[in-house]
């Protein structure tokens, strides 16, 4: 891009639409390293990427509509975000406590 | 005051409350358990009183259910909203959750587990699915799933030293949270498109010409990511036989039937009214997805020596079925998935309450030729496991047939002509693998299992005889359930 009309543009604010690619970036990221990643704890921090990807676009199209509706789903996102982190990284703990591996290959004792 | 009865203030009118009682009840009864696990959890390892509890907290609840029907309307600002639709799946899912109390009375006594927390997950998860299945608001429906969600990843793994339950909780936690994230995904998007995330609102943005839709079928392709994974469709069943196979029985009769419920009762609210416009760019994806989890669940149920694994194949088969309903975009569609829902609960539960009767403690014995000799030694489970799965091969005089009759009559009508053939050949597959419990039970000699098999437990009893009964009465008359499945499906479109 020029860099002049880049400096005009920002001068109107950053435009939504560079909010919405950030997220969509964030939550391609969050999904690749949930696919790819072989750390449960990793794994994890790859959904907490994704919500966080989803309350960006949230934020940026509540702004859009000039609303505010959207910073409020924002925060049901966090809460249940943070409710879903207590209960998983217990999970996580137990599995740790009785298998002492957080690789996610080795766990695979269920099988036909 | 409002019309409707709805409160113009930011305190809730008391018809709204009503509107709301199944909730209420649950919760309180959940936190009430809670309270009093100090006062009765001492002394006794797994004491019963908790689970009495529950099951009068489910009872009431139903009763909540069906008098918040007689005042049908919204309530809190339109985020939820009461009629035949939701009160036929909120009766469904109490009515589960009471057989899975009843279901877990000899399990939890067996492996000597606590029980406090257990009942007050399960009236947790519950009131969860309740809101789901009610909810008027996209935003609601996300609460309403991961408060049934969380309560379910818990209790997956509810007998922590265990190392089955151990990875069934985790590989339900963590394919549950990503599921969740397209779901939420897609909500966002409908939100930037619309402004909005209510269900009617949607609806009538929609309903305007000229609207551009390009990113509304976006958002349902992730939306359909979200609740495939959820209702364990494929491609995206892969979590569900590890998970059903890993966790307590009765918690996966739990899960196999009043989670997929209500997910597929937002399924349903969602597509067939606010996405109906577009319907043509989701039915394809809804197509495919509907035969690869006939196909798939079918043929790999096939090759199953445990019980548990090849129930979660057929449950993703059933899966399947219940898509190709919601594949025919009609009225009659979804009545026929509302009325095989309630078939496919019963006849689930029952078949995994079974399972709880054999498996003995720590789950030694839950092959299927650990089945062997069932018939000899004790000829009333073995009959009641015998109208199980005659219901879940479809065959007439069982709900499971009247299901089926009505899911593909509702796919033919729908000019869906192909999918309809390929299901009844897949229902043909599925026979196999079902027939083959039947001769194992009947034909072989009795093995150490069942030699060693202690009568029927009353609790489990009825988590038995009830969904036969049920399993029955919609085999013979399903008139009743089907007029007010048919009435629920008349959703405002």
């Amino acid at each position: 891009m020029d860099p002049q009309v880049l400096m005009q543009t920002l001068g109107k604010g950053v435009p939504t639409s560079w909010y919405l690619a950030l997220s969509a970036v964030l939550f391609t990221i969050g999904v690749a390293g949930f696919i790819l990643r072989r750390n449960i704890i990793t794994v994890f921090m790859c959904i907490e990427l994704m919500l966080n990807a989803v309350n960006l676009s949230f934020i940026a199209f509540a702004h859009e509509h000039r609303q505010v509706s959207g910073h409020l789903f924002t925060f049901f996102v966090m809460v249940v975000a943070a409710a879903e982190a207590a209960v998983g990284l217990a999970i996580i703990l137990t599995v740790f406590k009785n298998r002492s591996t957080l690789n996610i290959d080795e766990i695979d004792s269920l099988k036909n | 005051m409002l019309a409707n009865g709805i409160s113009s203030s930011f305190v809730p009118s008391n018809l709204e409350m009503l509107r709301f009682a199944p909730e209420l009840i649950l919760s309180v009864a959940g936190t009430l358990l809670m309270v009093l696990d100090p006062f009765f959890g001492e002394g006794k390892k797994s004491p019963k009183i908790f689970g009495h509890i529950s099951i009068v907290a489910f009872l009431l609840a139903i009763f909540g259910a069906v008098e918040a029907n007689t005042v049908a309307g919204p309530a809190f600002s339109n985020l939820l909203i009461v009629d035949g639709f939701a009160t036929y799946f909120r009766v469904l899912v109490l009515v589960i959750g009471v057989f899975a109390v009843l279901s877990s009375y000899l399990y939890l006594d067996r492996e000597a587990a606590d029980t406090c927390e257990y009942h007050a997950l399960l009236l947790f998860s519950v009131a969860g699915q309740c809101l789901m299945v009610s909810s008027n608001d996209l935003i609601m429906i996300f609460i309403g799933l991961e408060i049934s969600s969380i309560a379910s990843y818990v209790l997956a793994g509810y007998l922590r030293n265990d190392r089955r339950n151990n990875e069934s909780a985790l590989k339900y936690f963590l394919l549950g949270s990503f599921a969740t994230g397209f779901l939420l995904y897609g909500v966002s998007i409908v939100y930037g498109v619309t402004g909005t995330t209510k269900l009617d609102e949607i609806r009538t943005f929609l309903a305007a010409p000229g609207v551009p839709t390009g990113y509304v079928a976006l958002a349902a392709a992730l939306m359909i990511v979200g609740l495939g994974f959820k209702v364990s469709g494929a491609p995206f069943q892969v979590w569900a036989p590890d998970v059903y196979q890993g966790a307590p029985a009765p918690v996966s009769a739990f899960m196999a039937t009043a989670p997929k419920a209500a997910a597929f009762a937002i399924f349903l609210r969602i597509f067939v009214t606010d996405f109906d416009k577009i319907g043509s760019s989701w039915e394809p994806l809804i197509w495919i997805s509907a035969l690869l989890s006939m196909t798939i669940g079918n043929f790999a149920a096939l090759t199953q020596t445990n019980i548990k694994r090849m129930l979660a194949y057929s449950s993703i088969a059933h899966a399947g079925y219940l898509l190709v309903a919601l594949a025919a975009r009609s009225e009659i569609g979804t009545a026929a998935a509302m009325f095989y829902l309630a078939a496919y609960a019963l006849m689930n539960i029952g078949a995994f309450a079974v399972v709880i009767h054999i498996c003995g403690k720590g789950e030694k014995n839950v092959l299927i030729s650990d089945l062997a000799g069932l018939g000899q030694k004790q000829p009333l489970t073995a009959g009641l496991l015998t109208v199980f799965v005659l219901s879940l091969i479809g065959v007439p005089l069982t709900g499971g047939f009247f299901g089926k009759f009505y899911i593909f009559r509702s796919a033919l009508e729908s000019h869906l002509v192909w999918l309809a053939i390929l299901g009844l050949l897949n229902s043909a597959v599925a026979a196999y693998y079902y027939l083959r419990l039947l001769v194992v039970m009947y034909m072989h000699e009795p093995g150490e299992a069942t030699e060693s098999l202690e009568p029927l437990s009353p609790g489990l009893g009825l988590a038995l005889a009830l969904p036969a009964v049920g399993t029955f009465v919609l085999g013979v008359a399903p008139g009743a359930v089907l007029a007010l499945a048919t009435a629920g499906a008349a959703l405002t479109k």
